[in-house]
């Protein structure tokens, strides 16, 4: 894709003026960083709260008798079980039980369910999802629409004096409330690890929306660097490196993708790989990986065993500023996953000790109860 | 000191020229966080892979500016590779190489010409 060809989020403007560091990411043009940082964006949103724009993601209604019930054909969640004024992740899945994409569904409301699924998956999520939906239920692309996220341990009081309501939810809970004198959508959730909102505006008040949180103090606009580095120590996959066609939900380490009812009915694309991985029978896993030496291990190092014999890969992996080192997610068979064990990750054809550790790999905040 | 295109900046003292990477190049990849620098002894052609300097975000090769043996290696970048970003002119350079082509350096830049060609990016 050309560089004129990217598309803008109405945020667009507001970044370059803060001077962010714009690169093209999923088809727009995205901030990467702002004067500040990588380093100390990461550490901000940590300590205080980060306002991300990530407008590129994909919002859409789902409206019909029951769009749960549709939408079910092709995603691994209960959605008919989700109940109002709840938001639920999913994968979006191929007949061999492969990830097409990983979503989140809510119902902030009584206007069917609302979806967000990654931006560079959207047009092709959404092609798919008409399909299977079609005579059944509709999509609707939120097009209008701005997405932000204020995360980290001061978005709760920060928030609460825009949307008194957020105070009231917890973790994964939605809502539709009129707010900043507009219609908004907010959940509390996020993809750093830290307590948070995801807040979904009409894209003609997003940029005054997005000047009024900065307006507090607590709040500092963070790039995708930050981002990504936070969803790493929170041991979050990132769809298209942790996550593709390939690999399944079990895999990649999110078996709660798969909801109860799904699996006692086996009722989901890919039925047949996935109840036998959840049954225990796996070619290989997620592992997450505490580098103990040497060079961050980046996507495509590989990993070897003990004895440098090459049994997987790096599909994310970069210095964990709040977790003070390098650490890795890769794939490798289910006999290596073995905590506390050493592995190695070849980065510039040097074996470098590393050592299997759980994940998340910096404790996550999420707030669970009020 | 003289520079490259590539943001690399070589002071020469006798035939030994230090190397390292330009305020703007340390700049552009924000906070370093590893830093790899060659191993005394070994032979670099001018272009070639000299050192990786990592930031959060991304791995980046540092090009030997000129020919020549590594004599010196900034161990310190080790433990502290944040000085690549205080002080990427000083304290943050990467090797000390001996050269063995020393009109290689007629083609990279002064300072003039390097601040001129920051002005067209």
């Amino acid at each position: 894709m050309s560089e004129q060809d990217l598309k803008k989020t109405p945020l667009y403007d507001a970044h370059v003026a803060a001077g962010a560091r714009m690169v093209p990411f999923a088809g727009y043009h995205m901030p990467v960083q702002y004067k500040d940082g990588v380093l100390k964006e990461h550490l901000w949103t940590r300590e205080h709260a980060g306002l991300f724009d990530v407008s590129h993601m994909g919002q859409a209604r789902l409206r019909g008798d029951n769009p749960a019930k549709s939408f079910e054909k092709l995603v691994s969640a209960d959605y008919q079980g989700l109940k109002p004024g709840k938001q639920r992740y999913a994968v979006l899945l191929n007949a061999e039980g492969g990830v097409i994409d990983d979503l989140m569904t809510a119902r902030p409301d009584d206007d069917g369910l609302f979806i967000v699924v990654n931006g560079a998956c959207k047009d092709n999520d959404y092609k798919i999802i008409a399909e299977a939906l079609a005579g059944e239920a509709t999509v609707e692309r939120l097009e209008d629409r701005a997405l932000l996220a204020l995360q980290g341990p001061e978005a709760a009081p920060v928030l609460a004096a825009h949307i008194p309501e957020a105070a009231n939810m917890v973790f994964m809970d939605s809502a539709a409330v009129t707010a900043f004198g507009t219609d908004v959508l907010i959940s509390r959730s996020g993809y750093t690890g830290e307590d948070g909102y995801e807040i979904s505006v009409p894209s003609t008040e997003a940029a005054r929306i997005w000047n009024t949180l900065l307006e507090d103090e607590r709040v500092k606009a963070i790039g995708l660097g930050a981002r990504d580095s936070l969803r790493l120590e929170a041991g979050l996959p990132l769809y298209g490196h942790d996550m593709d066609e390939t690999v399944s939900p079990i895999e990649a380490g999110m078996p709660f993708a798969v909801g109860k009812s799904r699996r006692e009915a086996g009722d989901y694309l890919g039925a047949d790989r996935i109840g036998k991985e959840l049954a225990g029978d796996l070619k290989r896993v997620r592992v997450n990986l505490k580098v103990l030496e040497g060079a961050p291990a980046r996507e495509g190092a590989e990993i070897a065993d003990a004895d440098g014999a090459v049994i997987g890969k790096v599909t994310s992996g970069g210095f964990g500023p709040s977790f003070g080192g390098a650490i890795a997610i890769g794939f490798v068979p289910p006999q290596y996953n073995v905590v506390g064990s050493e592995l190695k990750v070849i980065v510039r054809g040097k074996p470098q000790k590393a050592e299997v550790v759980t994940s998340p790999f910096v404790p996550t905040r999420y707030v669970r109860k009020l | 000191m003289k520079f490259t295109k590539d943001h690399e900046w070589v002071e020469v003292a006798g035939d030994v020229a230090t190397v390292g990477i330009t305020a703007y190049a340390a700049e552009q990849l924000g906070d370093v966080v590893f830093v790899e620098v060659p191993e005394v002894g070994k032979t670099v052609k001018q272009g070639e892979a000299l050192a990786v300097v990592e930031s959060v975000k991304a791995a980046s090769d540092v090009y030997a500016p000129v020919s020549g043996e590594v004599v010196e290696a900034n161990e310190t970048l080790g433990d502290s590779p944040e000085t690549v970003n205080a002080a990427p002119e000083a304290g943050g350079w990467f090797a000390k190489v001996k050269l063995n082509n020393p009109a290689e350096l007629n083609a990279l830049m002064d300072r003039d010409a390097y601040e001129a060609f920051l002005g067209t990016l």
